[in-house]
């Protein structure tokens, strides 16, 4: 066969399977919104879920689900950020760091149900954080935090060594070098893996079935004292996240309308996703436009 | 200003167990330009990277041998090397600025080393423009981002930044090599000028550059200084043989 055919047949192969991965997301997304969007409604997004009643809402979940990200993301952050920077510019390259590399990899790579569990034994049972966002911040953390560190790390190694060498040789600390010229650098990297890693979390369900709850008290949005047991923004309280919402109307919702709550969560979780993509891919372009650029 | 030299003594470089720079010893006077020539991969940037400590970063990279500027032997593990670097410049082959404002290149240096006052600092990034001949071209963009100034225009700004924290020194590696003959002119002017009041060492692969623009000039081959003496002695009575064929072209 002539190189030619052979090119052509290739890339015709290619280009049928990406457009059948295209199709099927395309699909995916098309089910999930039609059938729930129609659901969605400013009521459906700020009351509070109906047991056996009709009309209930998403409001608590919600609330919960972002509460809970920005927990978790306070933990990992700097945590992440710190291990990330160590790594790339600090860590001598020797068996003890390249076996924290893999330890890094393979936790990043556990299902998330064997960290829920694991949550469960050890934050909620041996340390006796009980079912709560904290302890879920902590759970999402096991798998969030090994992402923060190879972003940052990626980010780093991504900045040109001449930029970093400049600054030493007009002589700049390692540190100084570090925080401003090759972060602002790698910012809209770590950025923008920061916020896909922030979608993982907004959309997990199986880590919290059993650390953050599958409940949450009656909040009461009055009341924005942290250490009351009632107030929305109390860490230590159970909290049902929209996944596990969704979850659980799934298989155990009692409400008449349950399919379509179902299916209206899935739709608002689906979207909020989307926007952390779009979020990430915008701020990513701008970040490195403005960093790079001809303004 | 009191103008220092540099002191190279039995300077060997290895990556690993390969070594690259081998026993070289060159005398840097302070106010001239010395240029470093030889063929590809003959150990000119390495041996030029290790005068400002700059293979401390490469990992497995040994560097032995003593380098003296002022009476401190700069390769001596108890040497600052933070500090140090504050007094070397370094200009690499591709300009690289830093992504930020032309102003913020210059001021970024003074400032971290203590001169906070914006007056001050103002005073610096002019006169740092100046002296790199780039004064008249960007004082009315000193806050525009540095990268959207030419290739020649950035290398001008990249002398200006190293100028800028006040070295002894300047270290060049093919300063002008990735740039066009009219940016690469005024590299050279500024080269010139410069040298009133610095010690200048610059790497070429460009002969007529280097004929130009040094006083003396080191023949490097295979890692090792062939032949060291005064610019026109080189290239018009060279003593080596090695060294004649190689700047008539007949190698490298
Ligand atoms: N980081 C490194 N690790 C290992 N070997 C290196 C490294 N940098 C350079 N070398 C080797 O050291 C030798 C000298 O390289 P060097 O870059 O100093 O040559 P050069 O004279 O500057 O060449 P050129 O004129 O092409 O820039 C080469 O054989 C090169 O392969
Ligand atoms: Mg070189």
């Amino acid at each position: 066969m002539k190189a030619k055919t052979v090119d052509k047949i290739a890339t015709s192969v290619i280009i049928a399977i990406a457009a059948l991965i295209v199709l099927v997301l395309a699909g995916l997304l098309g089910y999930i919104l039609v059938r729930g969007l129609g659901h969605v409604s400013f009521h459906f997004l700020t009351s509070a879920p109906e047991t056996i009643r009709k009309g209930g809402g998403i409001g608590p979940q919600l609330f919960n689900s972002i509460f809970l990200l920005v927990l978790t993301m306070i933990i990992t952050i700097p945590i992440g950020l710190g291990a990330g920077i160590y790594m790339s510019e600090y860590a001598p390259s020797n068996k003890l760091t390249n076996a924290i590399r893999l330890v890094v990899e393979v936790l990043s790579s556990v299902p998330s149900i064997i960290v829920g569990l694991f949550g469960l034994l050890v934050l909620v049972n041996l340390f006796g954080f009980g079912f709560s966002l904290f302890s879920g911040a902590l759970a999402l953390t096991v798998f969030n935090l090994p992402l923060m560190v190879r972003i940052t790390e990626q980010g780093l190694k991504g900045v040109p060594r001449e930029q970093k060498e400049a600054s030493l040789a007009l002589g700049l600390s390692k540190w100084k070098t570090i925080t401003s010229v090759m972060l602002p650098i790698a910012m809209p990297v770590i950025l923008t893996g920061t916020i896909l890693a922030a979608g993982r979390v907004f959309g997990e369900a199986a880590a919290l079935l059993f650390t953050a709850g599958m409940s949450s008290p009656r909040l009461d949005f009055s009341d924005w004292n942290p250490l009351s047991p009632f107030s929305p923004l109390n860490p230590f309280r159970p909290a049902e996240t929209l996944a596990v919402h969704i979850w659980k109307i799934n298989s155990e919702g009692l409400a008449p309308d349950a399919g379509e709550i179902a299916a209206g969560a899935s739709a608002v979780l689906v979207i909020t996703v989307l926007l952390f993509n779009f979020a990430a891919r915008w701020l990513g372009r701008y970040m490195y436009r403005k960093f790079t650029a001809i303004k | 200003m009191q103008a220092f030299g540099m002191t190279v003594n039995d300077l060997s470089v290895a990556y690993g167990d390969r070594t690259a720079v081998k026993n070289v010893s060159l005398d840097f006077a302070p106010k001239q330009v010395t240029a470093l020539i030889g063929p590809s991969g003959c150990g000119k940037s390495t041996f030029l990277r290790s005068l400002n400590r700059m293979n401390d970063l490469i990992a497995g990279c040994t560097v032995t041998g003593e380098i003296w500027i002022r009476d401190q032997n700069i390769n001596s593990p108890e040497t600052d090397v933070v500090s140090l670097r504050q007094r070397i410049g370094m200009v690499w082959q591709r300009p690289n600025p830093f992504h930020k404002s032309i102003y913020e290149n210059i001021a970024f240096g003074p400032r971290y080393h203590g001169t906070k006052n914006k007056k001050q600092l103002d005073e610096i990034v002019e006169e740092s423009l100046r002296k790199a001949a780039l004064w008249d071209e960007t004082k009315d963009r000193l806050h525009n981002s540095a990268l959207a100034l030419s290739g020649g225009q950035q290398q001008r700004l990249c002398i200006a930044r190293s100028i800028a924290v006040k070295p002894d020194i300047i270290l060049m590696d093919e300063p002008a090599s990735a740039l066009d003959p009219v940016s690469t002119a005024k590299i050279e002017e500024l080269i010139a000028e410069l040298k009133q009041d610095y010690c200048i060492v610059i790497v070429t692969h460009n002969m007529h550059q280097a004929a130009r623009v040094s006083d003396k000039t080191a023949f490097f081959l295979s890692g090792e200084v062939v032949e060291y003496d005064l610019t026109p002695t080189i290239f018009t009575n060279p003593q080596r043989r090695e060294t004649n064929d190689y700047i008539t072209g007949r190698f490298g």
